[in-house]
């Protein structure tokens, strides 16, 4: 034997997000209609699957993939599998819609801590594509007392802890983390493999996937979903695409001083770049 | 004793200008805020040898500050500044918490809003107080196609992270005064479950065209091949990437792969630069998910500068070198 597994145990927490962008919401409770778009796998998710399967590829591990949604986004379970998950739990409940962020990771933990409890490390993408927070992962590792790392772009076993590379505010960090703790992978470093058509036709004939409800994980009705929720949603509009269109004119150097004079904090936060002129 | 007194807060985030920047524009919204609630504008300052933040702070808005200055506070530890700010937050109860949503303010706040188990809005675009005197947050959702009003109607404080470059920050105040309240660190704050190993300043990175925040993209309005090759010099000024229409493709005053508008070509800057570009259809599908838009054509009636958030009329060649100039005096290393 050249070396001892390490059989990391892992899980990697995604979510099913619609595919289109122009979504029907519900006006009512002001929260999407998600059963009537045709949905796929966060792609920040994926990124955080492989980052998964490469730890697994080179110490030996297990990966539960989970999910908490509607019954359909069984669907990116079954792709996990496909990919080379070990295992799945779906957490479904009617009584879950609606919930933000502080009663998502509330629930995923419980749910966690029942069905999953001896892990390792945990894994999340670094935001989602549809609500975009990025405070699920960070929330969760609190939620589980665990320390996080958001928006990692490389990390390996050393020794017993996490070495993570990252690029935070410009500033490239070097940063080890204890274990059992929690990531949020950022896009563009872990390159997502594809499934095989042989391995998702697999995947989708496996017989039904974990499912567990509010009552399983010992939750009452109040303590999840919307009614567990700190905040509400009050309207979801489309942004009239109302451009100001300033037209300016006359010599080019006037024109650029003007530009940059009126649109110094715009531009300049966008290039990150001071352009205030110097007096 | 006025611990009764409504409070807003703002978390200085100040390791970079940028940080620093978001930070006063956030002291300047809170000020507007803060009439409507009749509440008090406060910062926070951890770090070490902090002085400098918190007059600029007090000068930008705040009346109060409370500062954590100590050498264990060097180095920003989510882990410590999370369980420190908590603390405090508990002894004074904010009305309101705004944090800027930096890197690290994005993983910062959602930790801290979990242990004081309230809510939290991400990226807000817009911060307002209603008639209830509740702040409704607005956030963008679906890569900003769409925008959501968000409360937080029961639990306390209203927490929200704000992009940089939504508010203006107020004018330096030299004259303003506030008052500096110190904390100690704690002693039993929880051990470095989290180690930096190493930190250092990002170097330039190489960027694609498609993910580029910043393109200079240019159009046969440059006039040839070598005026076109100042949008580059631009480009690398402004940190950007460059790209192209077709007919410069075709003319070879720039490669394949700088074109924009073809199937899977788009691009989704959050500024686009446009020289002499008229805007057929091709090129504008690619570049519908451009944030601020900058054209420059001599000619005012172009889909391109009806598109514009800002339309320059002038020969694109001639801007685009003042630009160059312009920029090179301004920004500072």
């Amino acid at each position: 034997m050249k070396r001892a597994a390490v059989m990391l145990k892992m899980i990697v927490c995604m979510k099913q997000v619609p595919m289109v962008s122009d979504l029907p919401w519900d006006p009512v409770t002001g929260t999407l209609t998600r059963d009537v778009a045709e949905g796929m796998m966060n792609p920040a998710c994926k990124h955080a699957l492989e980052a998964a399967l490469v730890l697994k590829e080179r110490h030996g591990g297990h990966i539960t993939a989970m999910t908490m949604g509607p019954p359909m986004a069984e669907e990116i379970l079954r792709e996990a599998i496909a990919l080379g998950a070990d295992r799945c739990l779906m957490v479904s409940d009617q009584k879950m819609a609606g919930a933000d962020t502080l009663v998502t990771s509330f629930t995923l933990a419980r749910a966690i801590e029942i069905f999953c409890p001896d892990f390792d490390l945990i894994l999340c993408g670094c935001h989602t594509s549809d609500s975009e927070t990025a405070q699920v992962g960070p929330q969760l590792s609190e939620e589980l007392r665990i320390p996080s790392i958001a928006a990692v772009e490389g990390l390996d076993l050393c020794g017993n802890a996490m070495r993570i590379k990252r690029v935070s505010d410009n500033f490239l960090e070097t940063l080890e983390m204890d274990l059992p703790g929690l990531v949020t992978v950022a896009t563009g470093f872990y390159v997502p493999r594809y499934a095989s058509m042989s391995g998702l036709h697999d995947a989708f004939r496996e017989p039904g996937i974990l499912t567990v409800g509010a009552r399983d994980l010992g939750l009452d009705d109040d303590d999840v979903g919307l009614q567990g929720s700190a905040t509400r949603i009050m309207d979801i509009f489309s942004p009239v695409a109302k451009k100001e269109n300033i037209v300016l004119k006359g010599a080019p150097k006037k024109i650029v001083e003007e530009l940059l004079d009126r649109f110094d904090d715009t531009i300049g936060s966008l290039i990150r770049k001071d352009l205030k002129a110097v007096k | 004793m006025d611990q009764k007194r409504r409070s807003i807060w703002v978390f200085g985030d100040y390791r970079n200008y940028f940080q620093n920047r978001v930070t006063l524009q956030l002291l300047s919204r809170a000020t507007d805020l803060a009439k409507k609630i009749e509440a008090e504008v406060c910062a926070t300052v951890f770090g070490h040898e902090v002085d400098e933040w918190v007059g600029e702070y007090i000068a930008h808005g705040a009346t109060k500050v409370y500062v954590c200055d100590n050498p264990g506070l060097k180095f920003y530890s989510t882990d410590t500044y999370v369980a420190l700010m908590e603390r405090i937050v508990r002894q004074y109860g904010p009305e309101i918490i705004l944090v800027g949503a930096t890197s690290f303010g994005r993983e910062f706040t959602p930790r801290l809003a979990k242990r004081l188990k309230t809510g939290l809005t991400a990226d807000c675009v817009g911060l307002e107080i209603n008639g209830e005197g509740l702040l409704v947050q607005t956030a963008p959702a679906f890569g900003g196609s769409l925008l959501t009003r968000i409360v937080t109607p029961e639990k306390r404080p209203q927490m929200a992270t704000v992009r940089p470059g939504v508010f203006q920050e107020i004018p330096h105040n030299y004259q303003a005064t506030g008052e500096i309240v110190n904390v100690a660190l704690p002693g039993d704050l929880p051990g470095d479950r989290v180690r930096l190993v190493s930190s250092e300043r990002q170097p330039a990175r190489e960027q694609k065209l498609g993910e580029a925040p910043v393109v200079v993209c240019g159009g046969r309005g440059m006039g040839s091949k070598t005026r076109f090759k100042n949008l580059f010099e631009l480009a690398r000024v402004l940190g950007g990437e460059v790209g192209a229409t077709r007919p410069v493709v075709y003319a070879k005053w720039a490669d394949e792969d700088a074109l924009v508008g073809q199937a899977d070509r788009h691009i989704s800057p959050k500024v686009l630069f446009s020289f002499g570009v008229s805007g057929a259809i091709q090129h504008t599908a690619g570049i519908k998910n451009a944030g601020f838009i900058i054209a420059v054509n001599k000619n005012p009636n172009a889909a391109m500068m009806k598109m514009a958030d800002v339309a320059i009329v002038a020969d694109a060649s001639q801007v685009c070198i003042a630009l160059i100039r312009e920029l090179k005096k301004r920004i500072r290393t």
